[in-house]
């Protein structure tokens, strides 16, 4: 059935309440709300958040925004403890300790700190297990919990509190990690990697295939961060926009190990439509830093082609 | 009566889980406990139990699954040793905040470094303040029937705390020694069925664990916590003496032994209570008023019961099988005295750290400690209370 949006907003409640304390502009909440909504009303879910800005925002006692069975722990282990929760829900739904007729989910949400960085060896270990589990990574790319912190999916030049654009060193030095291929690397039946753009169709689409395939799924959603890339909050959906019109950031699913483009930009902007709005990037326009735009671009253009060939070769192979 | 057989003491732990039948046991092999997890998981792929056995990438994951697990209202175990418990560190507090009670088999071994594998308390130390409920182990039988009482401590209402059932590396867990089992329908009778009150895989009442917990709220959350580890001394008591009719072995704070009149007196825990005794048997022959003192419940200390016992005694030695590095002394010796100084006993006191990974300590060395306290008895001079016993001084 073709994907409504009114009509997928109008028959299923957020599963995700308003009241929580993320900023306004903050990309995560819109993340977590349509991607719960993909769930079978009918389903139980629950769902682990690894410390960061999510959890510490939606879950402080005594409230919570979560209107399913929600679980936080620690920073690095989202995915050991959803493990634990999902092992449960197979031994006791064996045993017949659990209703037979009822399904249960289990929805994993961590940020780029506590999914890229110290939390990928529990992810990595629950994902090769086989747990019937989505992780999603809502990548804001910083730790912007603790303040605009670097991590691996900080893409490079970007300014943050540890890697400041100074005058020797102009921001992070380093290229932002590929997570959904890692992923890929662990032959899951499905990867995909999405944003929330205006309809949310893309989301929302492959949160539900992700929920339910059998077996551990991975989603990796850019959710941009006024804070930490320094837009206004007003342009969220803008620069969502921009991130994917340029390539900086490409929608793509990975079915058993074969790629698919979901979305194709008919004009693929240059990526300083993407750069130019965010404070983070400032210094790269400055005149003499020319270059550091031109291999930002250079590294965007061949992530891109080296995704349409794979999409290519992956195709082939499966004709 | 009970099924006779000759097992080790990892060999008795794994018969225990196996009994116990948990739903869930996440765990990550580490010397020397390693073998808990490869029985049991023998008798996962042999279907002789319904547990889902989740093979983790590292401790810490092993007991973050745990966590999730109990969380989610299932029974869940776990089995680790030394540098395993200290990636876990993290987790251990978070299992006790969230009233959860795991049980895991801590098959106590050296925490590095430098690297050994070999026995001393220095991980059991480590977490000693994370609110977990201790209990120490001195052979596989005991190591074993502390396993089959854990679940019903643990999982009591006015408990809900984690609790961890040491037992010697090596020493104990690799040496096979006589046990009296309990049959399968005996062990599953006395732990029972476990009835979380709230959890995860509650549809009906979904919940959220582990909130933000800010400055209005934490501190009564932990006093909470402090209230529950007061209550377990009850529950111990209780759920012991349930054992002891159904086996006829008796559990309780601590072991006395040959305590009535001992003038004498070593506290000590785990294995090292068996050298004790013997050492003790060839003092009494020789007319030495020696006795012991072995710790079973270390978390939560009976700290006044303990200065109770010792109240009669002319001198003292407690063994610590891990230095606090503090310059001070070992942790079991400052709970024992300052015990016995809030209850107003003043007995000389002093304290030896000993067997760090793994020394084998002595029948002759535990009689140099008694000869030792008599000195100390005779002219109530101390020295220095905090001493090596086996320790090269070349």
């Amino acid at each position: 059935m073709a994907y409504n949006h009114k009509e997928v907003v109008a028959n299923k409640p957020s599963r995700f309440t308003s009241g929580h304390r993320m900023c306004a502009g903050c990309g995560a909440p819109a993340v977590a709300r349509m991607i719960l909504r993909a769930l079978k009303p009918e389903d139980h879910a629950v769902i682990a958040g690894a410390t960061g800005c999510m959890e510490v925002s939606t879950f402080i006692y005594p409230y919570t925004s979560w209107t399913d069975s929600f679980i936080h722990t620690a920073f690095e282990c989202a995915g050991a403890t959803l493990s634990g929760v999902e092992a449960a829900y197979k031994s006791m739904k064996r045993q017949g300790k659990l209703p037979e007729d009822k399904d249960t989910k289990f929805i994993a949400f961590g940020g780029d700190g506590g999914t890229y960085d110290i939390g990928l060896q529990s992810l990595s270990g629950a994902m090769e297990r086989g747990h019937d589990m989505v992780y999603v990574c809502y990548d804001n790319g910083a730790y912007m919990n603790t303040g605009i912190q670097r991590s691996s999916a900080t893409p490079k030049f970007a300014d943050t509190t540890t890697t400041p654009a100074g005058t020797v060193v102009p921001g992070k030095m380093q290229s932002r990690k590929d997570l959904a291929k890692i992923m890929v690397g662990h032959h899951l039946p499905y990867v995909g990697q999405t944003i929330a753009l205006a309809n949310y169709k893309d989301l929302y689409e492959k949160a539900e295939k992700a929920i339910y395939t059998e077996g551990p799924c991975f989603l990796n959603v850019l959710a941009p961060c006024p804070r930490g890339w320094g837009y206004n909050t007003e342009d969220l959906m803008q620069i969502n926009k921009l991130a994917v019109d340029t390539c900086y950031w490409p929608l793509y699913e990975v079915i058993d190990g074969v790629y698919k483009i979901t979305y194709k930009p008919a004009k693929k902007l240059p990526i300083e439509e993407f750069l130019r709005p965010q404070k983070r990037f400032r210094h790269m326009f400055k005149p003499g830093n020319e270059w550091m735009i031109e291999e930002f671009q250079n590294e965007v253009d061949s992530r891109w082609q080296e995704l349409l060939d794979l999409e290519e070769m992956t195709n082939k192979a499966e004709n | 009566m009970g099924i006779r057989e000759r097992l080790s003491g990892n060999e008795a732990a794994a018969i225990a889980m196996k009994q116990i039948n948990p739903d869930v046991v996440a765990a990550f092999p580490i010397t020397p406990s390693t073998e808990i997890p490869q029985y049991f998981s023998s008798f996962v792929s042999n279907g002789q139990v319904d547990t889902e056995f989740v093979a983790v990438e590292s401790e810490h994951s092993a007991m973050s699954a745990c966590i999730g697990a109990e969380a989610a209202g299932a029974r869940a175990m776990t089995a680790t040793s030394a540098n395993g418990l200290s990636l876990m560190w993290e987790m251990i507090y978070i299992a006790s905040s969230l009233r959860l009670p795991i049980v895991m088999s801590l098959v106590n071994r050296a925490v590095s470094g430098p690297l050994n594998i070999h026995n001393d308390h220095s991980d059991a130390m480590g977490v000693r303040d994370a609110g977990w409920i201790m209990l120490f182990s001195e052979n596989n039988q005991e190591a074993y029937d502390n396993l089959l009482m854990a679940h019903r401590i643990a999982e009591n209402k006015d408990v809900l705390l984690p609790l961890m059932v040491c037992q010697d590396g090596f020493i104990t867990s690799h040496s096979i020694e006589n046990i009296e089992l309990l049959e399968d329908d005996k062990v599953k009778a006395f732990v029972g069925k476990y009835k979380p009150e709230h959890y995860l895989l509650n549809d009906k009442e979904p919940i959220a664990v582990g909130p933000l917990d800010v400055q209005s709220y934490l501190f009564e959350h932990k006093a909470q916590q402090a209230e529950a580890m007061k209550n377990a001394k009850k529950v111990i008591l209780e759920v012991s003496k349930e054992f002891e009719e159904l086996t006829g072995r008796k559990y309780e704070f601590f072991e006395k032994y040959k305590m009535e009149d001992s003038e004498l007196v070593i506290v000590c825990m785990n294995s090292t209570a068996g050298t004790a005794k013997a050492a003790i048997d060839e003092l009494r022959a020789q007319g030495i008023k020696a006795g012991l003192l072995k710790i079973r419940m270390f978390r939560p200390f009976p700290a006044e019961e303990v200065a109770e016992s010792l109240k009669n005694a002319k001198a003292i030695a407690v063994l610590d099988k891990a230095d606090s590095l503090n310059g001070a002394g070992g942790a079991l010796f400052e709970d024992v005295v300052s015990g016995m100084y809030v209850s107003n006993i003043h007995v000389p006191t002093v304290n030896y750290v000993y067997g760090i990974g793994g020394r084998d300590t002595t029948v002759n060395e535990i009689k140099q400690v008694y000869t030792d306290l008599a000195k100390i008895a005779e002219t109530g001079n101390i020295g220095d209370p905090y001493r090596y016993l086996g320790l090269r001084r070349k």
